[in-house]
């Protein structure tokens, strides 16, 4: 901001030309510097998202010309028990997913937030997981619920043979065991940003509410939490935003079955657009990921724009 | 934090040296199952078929066989798909981030009009769900040509990411002290020569986060890769993978190693730049 102030107030005072003046104190090179990135986003970004707003008002299957059928996509999606299932599945992941990997990503911030003997070593564990793709969690994770895999095993080893389970081929049970494996590689995320909030806490307003008796709980949730407001709306943000965006897992160890039941929107979307060629229609799906997502969206970018105007 | 707050009131508390055995009683087990499922898949993938069959997934090693890193390197083609996945993340990171520190120094150093406008519309760019995208990005890339080539992904990938790569530099270089640049420019330095001399090495740090970032990103990428490319052989690793899981849905060992292969370079990574990487995931998240 300082560079800029300066030039900003020599300009306030000749209204007419500002704009003009503008153009001309930067240097032309600049002008390019910012204009081909920009156009390369306007390109393969803006652009194709504006299309399909418009192809989700067509029936297209990508060879012959689209057909104008204004609204019908979106009737034809309420009407249709993939999408409703998919909408609904979507629901629980976000709430699953956001709450299991909030809760744990929390818990293990607050317990390994004090440097100490190994707690390095727990730290990297936690978020190892976090290189691998989701696409090879996915396969990792099919090892593990495989008839015969660890789990299986482990459950039978330690005399719980009941509750050994076809985890992925079980329609009840096959979502929740995909967002288990979600939730694997997303704790650790959510613990490294709650370790930075943590750490710009005001250590000395927990320690006076110590010397005054407050219970660790408490102090916890009165004192900690607050300050950690602003991590807590970026990680909400963050996590619906990824809810709507989660394919590659889901691709990985179900592609959406059995019989549909671990199907999330952009897993129906992709399907309905690549395997069976309804572009229009796909469009009309990922106009309602669009819609979801928005709100989130501006929420996460307006709390961006407060912190660049400090 | 404590730590710092210590030594100036030393007699009112000790730092609770008492709770840590309860740390570890909790952690070290979590830890271990933590990394229970890296292990396992580690253990499937050294063992061969027959064993498989005879033991079960969930039994131990007793011996150790490459049978199942073989056949997914000659049967998957990985060789082929992990060089793919490289040319792919080597040139994304590369043009991803010189596009995007062009776009910050322009947006960060200069009056340009409405650039707080332009840098968050770029952001939300980056922030739109890629399922609003898919359809027309594929049929682009078909109208100008370049459908199923590794071209496509890398433009497609370098268009999506620039948009939080520029957010996150521009944050940044607005932070540079503003005395560099004036001495550079009392000493006749141009606007380019400032940006490549003085801009991009005092930058290095943030870029080195988000190279370490984009690197994981681009390498881990799977939904735009089946969006663009339509020839196995041009697949990168991830797209390859699950071919591969297709073709030998029961040969544990072979996926168990293929996903191993796929993952060991973006180890490398997080174990090489652990530093830059977890402040890279930081990086545009705890402002």
């Amino acid at each position: 901001m300082t560079a800029q102030a300066p030039a900003a107030a020599a300009a306030a005072p000749g209204r007419t030309g500002r704009l003009g003046r503008a153009l001309r104190r930067v240097p032309p090179l600049v002008w390019l510097f910012l204009a081909i990135p920009l156009a390369v986003e306007l390109f393969w970004v803006f652009w194709p998202a504006a299309n399909s707003f418009s192809l989700s008002l067509t029936r297209w299957d990508g060879i012959s010309p689209a057909v104008p059928v204004g609204g019908q996509n979106f009737v034809d999606l309420w009407d249709d028990p993939i999408f409703t299932r998919a909408l609904r599945n979507n629901v629980v992941w976000a709430i699953g997913f956001g709450g299991l990997s909030v809760a744990g990503g929390l818990a293990l911030a607050v317990a390994l937030n004090k440097p100490g003997p190994l707690v390095g070593l727990y730290r990297s564990a936690i978020y190892l997981p976090m290189v691998v793709s989701l696409a090879v969690t996915g396969l990792f994770w099919r090892v593990m619920y495989a008839p015969e895999g660890p789990i299986n095993a482990a459950l039978g080893a330690i005399g719980l043979e009941s509750l050994r389970n076809q985890w992925l081929a079980d329609p009840d049970l096959a979502l929740y065991a995909v967002l288990v494996a979600a939730v694997w590689r997303q704790v650790g995320y959510i613990m490294v940003l709650y370790l930075a909030g943590l750490k710009s806490c005001d250590a000395s307003l927990e320690e006076a509410a110590a010397v005054d008796g407050a219970s660790a709980w408490q102090r916890f949730w009165t004192i900690v939490m607050p300050q950690l407001k602003g991590v807590s709306m970026v990680v909400f943000a963050v996590t619906v935003i990824d809810s709507l965006r989660t394919f590659d897992i889901v691709w990985a160890m179900t592609r959406g079955g059995p019989y549909n039941m671990t199907q999330l929107l952009s897993t129906y979307m992709f399907q309905q657009a690549f395997t069976l060629g309804n572009l229009g229609y796909a469009s009309a799906i990922a106009v309602v990921i669009f819609v979801l997502a928005i709100g989130f969206i501006i929420t996460y970018l307006a709390r961006q724009a407060r912190a660049e105007e400090d | 934090m404590t730590d710092t707050a210590l030594p100036a009131r030393p007699p009112v508390r000790k730092p609770r040296p008492a709770r840590s055995p309860w740390l570890h009683v909790g952690m070290i087990p979590l830890t271990l199952l933590w990394l229970s499922p890296i292990v396992f898949v580690v253990f499937v993938a050294i063992r061969p078929f027959d064993d498989l069959a005879a033991r079960g997934l969930g039994a131990f090693p007793v011996s150790i066989s490459w049978e199942g890193f073989r056949t997914a390197f000659e049967g998957g083609g990985l060789v082929r798909a992990l060089g793919n996945s490289l040319v792919v993340t080597a040139a994304g990171v590369v043009l991803s981030l010189a596009l995007s520190a062009c776009a910050a120094y322009a947006l960060s150093r200069f009056a340009i009009p409405g650039r707080r406008t332009i840098l968050l519309t770029m952001l939300a760019g980056n922030l739109l769900p890629p399922q609003i995208l898919l359809v027309p990005v594929s049929a682009i890339t078909e109208a100008v040509g370049i459908y199923d080539t590794l071209t496509a992904l890398v433009v497609v990938q370098v268009g999506f990411g620039i948009g939080f790569y520029t957010f996150v530099l521009h944050g940044f270089m607005r932070g540079l002290p503003a005395e560099v640049f004036e001495a550079a420019r009392i000493d006749g330095a141009g606007a380019g020569l400032i940006f490549w001399r003085i801009v991009l090495p005092l930058s290095r740090p943030s870029l080195a986060a988000l190279a370490a970032l984009a690197t994981t990103w681009i390498f881990n990428d799977l939904i735009w890769a089946m969006t663009v490319l339509r020839t196995e052989a041009r697949f990168p690793i991830t797209a390859a993978l699950l071919n591969l899981q297709g073709g030998y849905s029961s040969a544990y060992n072979v996926i168990a190693a293929g996903s191993l292969v796929a993952a060991i370079p973006t180890a490398i990574v997080f174990f090489a730049f652990q530093k830059q990487f977890v402040s890279g995931l930081l990086v545009g998240s705890n402002k």
